[in-house]
């Protein structure tokens, strides 16, 4: 790990571990339960993609990383110490790594600590059994606690909980239980997702099961209503964060800052150009020992398009956006969805709810 | 033998899928006519159409030799929508083959065509096909031909086109029992079309009987009813393989290319004579009359003008619809088309699709109103949305049908049930055999029009027969029921219905049309009206959410395609009342009323 001090612009770098014991069923990510004999190759291709990245020079040190997944949990410390070791970075950056809470250890956060890792985000999605259940989770509440209070012991000075909403037969006195649950375990940093039905996923096949607009629409206020009363700050849609708790590295997607994906289906970002990485690990791992490229494809923003998707991006956020991005007869139309601050204007509650349809008529 | 004594002209009547393709192929190889190496199944089955669904609407004619005669075999459409064409045809003929399935006997087309073979005089030569079935029952049916045509059991061929069984004797028994045909050869040129196609490389290619004198090669013909002159550019006849003669005879049967590029300039009915020395026009002719409409509209709005090169083009091939320009606004531009029937109307909308490569969606089949008005005008209306504000129109009436059907007796009461909901009033009810039951009514057509047919085949498992023909206009209770989109008319949508139906029809397309219609950022009423009175009601519920899923790294490019083509999709939506609705949910709402 290099240290050096000095303001740079901020620069992210993400890592994709794309290992889980279980696929939950309405999961569309890249991860792979029925490969983990090649978790050991697929950290050497990492690191030796990670080091040509680096030796190719053009790369900034890291104000943020982030292990994202599948389960980056999964992996022994030792890997986590290893990517990171290789990885540039500020002296101050935000380390971030996706735990499941049944597969946390004090061993694995002490390491962890030791490596540099500044925060975890845990996968708690529910505090009832039921819904941990009909989600497909394999942990139960208690192993929440009981991971939350490990992380802590380790010294890992930031937490978030990650939250699904809106499962079949989930009540929301169920989803309240949740709240004020996860309120409880004092995290500073909740992200709320509705469950979305993804194509290709069981689920999908399932209509059955498909989460309910309206339903999901009062538990999404109902969130709001507790996470703000108990202090935090919705600063994106789905987002939650006591004042200066903010994850740098999601802002720096959301601002359209650049960023470098490692591993495979990880993607990237840099001036206008995004791409991402070959899908399998098994793919990847053969391409980084070819010493090929690992890039599947990739897109060069036109300046309008940059334009449009910085607004739209900037939208999802509390920062908002000009007003001018609207044309009058859109901003009568919408109406309540939209509330002056920040740019210019920026999502209402319900408007945060219907953002897609606020977006579409950015100009 | 005089020239005229070794000819007959015959053809078949048959219900579809009675066999009368298979027999067809049987002929053709027993009489030699097309080599065994290129011999295909449903050979003379013209269209792509009828051999995937396996049913015939019309055969081409073919000359056949059989023991020293020459057998022109005419087919006639198996189908209710075509009972003018068929009449064309017996005219073209001394006799018929009638064929029936030996396993499920006479049906009521198939009934109603003999009727009018029988009052033209034609020889008709019965046959119980399919016998080879472990389900044929010959003896039963035989008595049943006998007792609704008066066909003798005894005299009713037993044959299976499928194993060639009794084929050469029914064909002996054509030579034998139907007479030749007679004509002056002598006389000016009298010649009936009874068919035209057109063939993308000689045009019109015209079936043609020669009644009275000689048609040859290169003579100059009058089109009389056309009102039209064209050269005779080649005469034959069909081997099955076209072959040009020099001339044909009085009495004989061929084909008649003349350099016309319109069907509608070739009818069927059409009286061909020399321009040199003219003869009277033959009977019977009439101009085809469309009975059933509907718009038709592509889904791709961009597509309007392939559309109507596509209906200009394939007119050249069936004069018998009508088509013209409408606009929608919940369809966009489309033409309002004239259909001879049901079948028909699919025919030509699935033709379109095909031959030209179209998608298409149809708006709900329509009859022809008369509506009297307050004034004492009288307007003809097939479009529900022309149809003049309730207090300005005095009645309607609606045209009916005479509409017979032949059942097994067990299916009785549901066709009865089935009738009496349909508006229908009995004129009569026969047994024509203990098993099997004749039913007529008079129904209004638009009745018979929205899936009397589909409903009748599924009450009795596809055993029971319809035939119809067109009887007179009467007077009906009908209102116009129009559904009401954020108050704003849908056009699509309104319907002429009796009175007593509005109510349903109004619920059905409201609650259908609630499924269909996206949520808004507002309620949206959904309602049907008759006039100013609101009959039913649903609301669309203001949209609450879209998306709030997780917005991470690599969602960002397919996050702003998804929005790009949500932008898309607004561009392309249909705007009625405020409301935004994709015209797949009308095409839905239009197909689920199929």
């Amino acid at each position: 790990m290099t240290a050096t001090s000095g303001v740079a612009s901020p620069f992210g770098v993400y890592v994709h571990v794309p290992f889980c014991t279980s696929r939950c069923d309405y999961c569309a990510f890249a991860t792979w339960t029925d490969r983990p004999h090649l978790m050991d190759a697929y950290v050497d291709a990492v690191c030796t993609d990670i080091g040509r990245s680096v030796a190719a020079g053009g790369h900034p040190e890291a104000t943020s990383v982030f292990f994202g997944g599948g389960t980056p949990s999964l992996l022994p410390g030792a890997s986590i110490a290893r990517i990171l070791a290789a990885i540039p970075m500020a002296r101050d950056a935000e380390v971030t790594v996706e735990c499941n809470p049944e597969t946390v250890s004090a061993d694995l956060l002490t390491c962890y600590v030791d490596a540099g890792v500044t925060r975890v985000s845990f996968g708690v999605q529910s505090m009832v059994d039921e819904v941990l259940l009909a989600l497909g989770r394999r942990h139960d509440p208690a192993s929440v606690e009981r991971a939350v209070a490990l992380a802590r012991a380790a010294g890992i000075g930031r937490i978030n909980l990650d939250l699904i909403y809106g499962g079949a037969g989930e009540t929301v006195a169920q989803w309240r239980t949740t709240l004020d649950a996860t309120v409880a375990l004092g995290p500073d940093h909740v992200s709320a997702y509705a469950l979305t039905v993804e194509a290709g996923t069981p689920l999908a096949d399932d209509p059955a099961r498909h989460p309910d607009d309206d339903d999901q629409a009062d538990k999404y206020l109902l969130a709001d209503e507790i996470l703000g009363a108990a202090g935090f700050v919705n600063y994106e849609i789905s987002n939650w964060a006591r004042p200066g708790q903010e994850c740098a590295h999601n802002l720096l997607y959301w601002s359209q800052g650049d960023y470098l994906g490692f591993g495979c289906a990880a993607h990237s970002h840099r001036h206008g150009r995004r791409w991402w990485n070959v899908r399998t690990p098994d793919r990847y791992i053969d391409l980084v020992a070819a010493g090929g490229s690992v890039e599947a494809s990739a897109e060069t923003l036109s300046p309008e398009v940059r334009r449009i998707e910085g607004l739209q991006l900037a939208l999802r956020t509390g920062q908002g956006v000009p007003e001018s991005s609207f044309s009058a007869e859109d901003l009568d139309e919408l109406g309540p969805l939209l509330e002056p601050g920040g740019a210019g204007v920026r999502l209402t509650r319900e408007g945060r709810l219907l953002a897609n349809e606020v977006a579409v008529r950015l100009r | 033998m005089a020239p005229l004594e070794r000819f007959r002209n015959l053809c078949i009547i048959a219900h579809i899928d009675h066999g009368k393709s298979t027999l067809a192929d049987r002929l053709l190889e027993l009489c030699g006519a097309v080599d065994p190496r290129e011999m295909r199944a449903q050979y003379l089955d013209s269209m792509d159409i009828e051999r995937e669904r396996g049913i015939t609407i019309k055969l081409q004619s073919v000359r056949l030799e059989h023991r020293g005669h020459t057998i022109n075999l005419i087919d006639t459409p198996g189908h209710v929508d075509f009972g003018y064409e068929v009449s064309r045809s017996l005219a073209a003929c001394e006799g018929a083959i009638l064929l029936v399935d030996a396993a499920q006997g006479i049906e009521a087309q198939t009934l109603a065509n003999c009727y009018l073979a029988l009052e033209n005089d034609l020889e008709i030569v019965a046959a119980l096909n399919k016998i080879d079935l472990p389900a044929a029952d010959p003896d039963r049916y035989a008595a049943e031909i006998e007792k609704v045509l008066g066909i003798p059991a005894d005299e009713i061929l037993r044959i299976s086109a499928k194993t060639g069984e009794g084929v050469e004797e029914l064909l002996d028994a054509v030579v034998e029992r139907i007479p030749c045909p007679t004509g002056d050869p002598d006389a000016p040129l009298q010649g009936l079309i009874f068919d035209s196609h057109f063939d993308q490389y000689r045009g019109v290619v015209s079936s043609v009987r020669v009644v009275n004198g000689t048609l040859t090669t290169g003579s100059r013909l009058r089109f009389l009813q056309a009102g039209a002159v064209h050269d005779a550019d080649e005469v034959g006849v069909r081997l099955p393989d076209p072959t040009p003669v020099a001339s044909l005879g009085a009495g004989e049967v061929g084909y008649l290319i003349a350099g016309i590029k319109d069907v509608g300039e070739a009818r069927s009915g059409e009286t061909i004579t020399t321009a040199a020395n003219p003869a009277p026009v033959l009977e019977g002719y009439q101009e085809p009359k469309p009975m059933v409409f509907c718009g038709i509209y592509p889904i791709d709005g961009d597509e309007f003008p392939s559309l109507r090169e596509a209906l200009d083009k394939l007119r050249l091939n069936d004069s018998s619809y009508t088509f013209q320009p409408e606009s929608s606004g919940a369809l966009g531009f489309g033409f309002r088309c004239g259909f001879l029937g049901l079948l028909h109307m699919e025919i030509i909308r699935e033709r379109l699709e095909r031959e030209f490569n179209l998608s298409l969606i149809a708006t709900a089949p329509s009859v022809q109103y008369r509506v009297h008005t307050q004034a004492g005008e009288v307007l003809i209306i097939d479009n529900p949305s022309e149809l003049p504000p309730a207090t300005e129109v005095d009645h309607i009436e609606e045209p009916y049908l005479r509409a017979t059907i032949l059942t097994p007796t067990a299916y009785t009461g549901t066709l009865m049930e089935l009738c009496q909901a349909r508006r229908g009033d009995m004129i009569k009810i026969e047994y024509l055999s203990p098993e099997r039951m004749e039913l007529v009514y008079e129904m209004p057509l638009a009745e018979v029009v929205t899936d009397f047919f589909d409903q009748m085949k599924s009450r009795t498992q596809g055993y029971a027969s319809l035939d119809y023909e067109p009887s007179e206009y009467r007077r009906s209770n009908l209102v116009k029921v129009d559904i009401l989109l954020n108050s704003v008319p849908v056009d699509a949508f309104s319907m002429i219905v009796h009175k007593d139906k509005s109510y349903g029809y109004g619920l059905r397309m409201t609650e259908k049309l609630k499924e269909l219609i996206p949520r808004q950022l507002f309620d949206v009423p959904i309602q049907a009206a008759i006039g100013g009175r609101i009959i039913a009601r649903e609301t669309v519920k203001a949209k609450r959410k879209d998306v709030l899923a997780k917005c991470y790294g690599g969602d960002i490019s397919r996050k702003r395609k998804l929005l790009e083509k949500q932008k898309e999709g607004k561009k392309r939506m249909k705007n009625i009342g405020r409301v935004e609705v994709p015209q797949e949910a009308f095409v839905s709402a239009l197909r689920l009323d199929d």
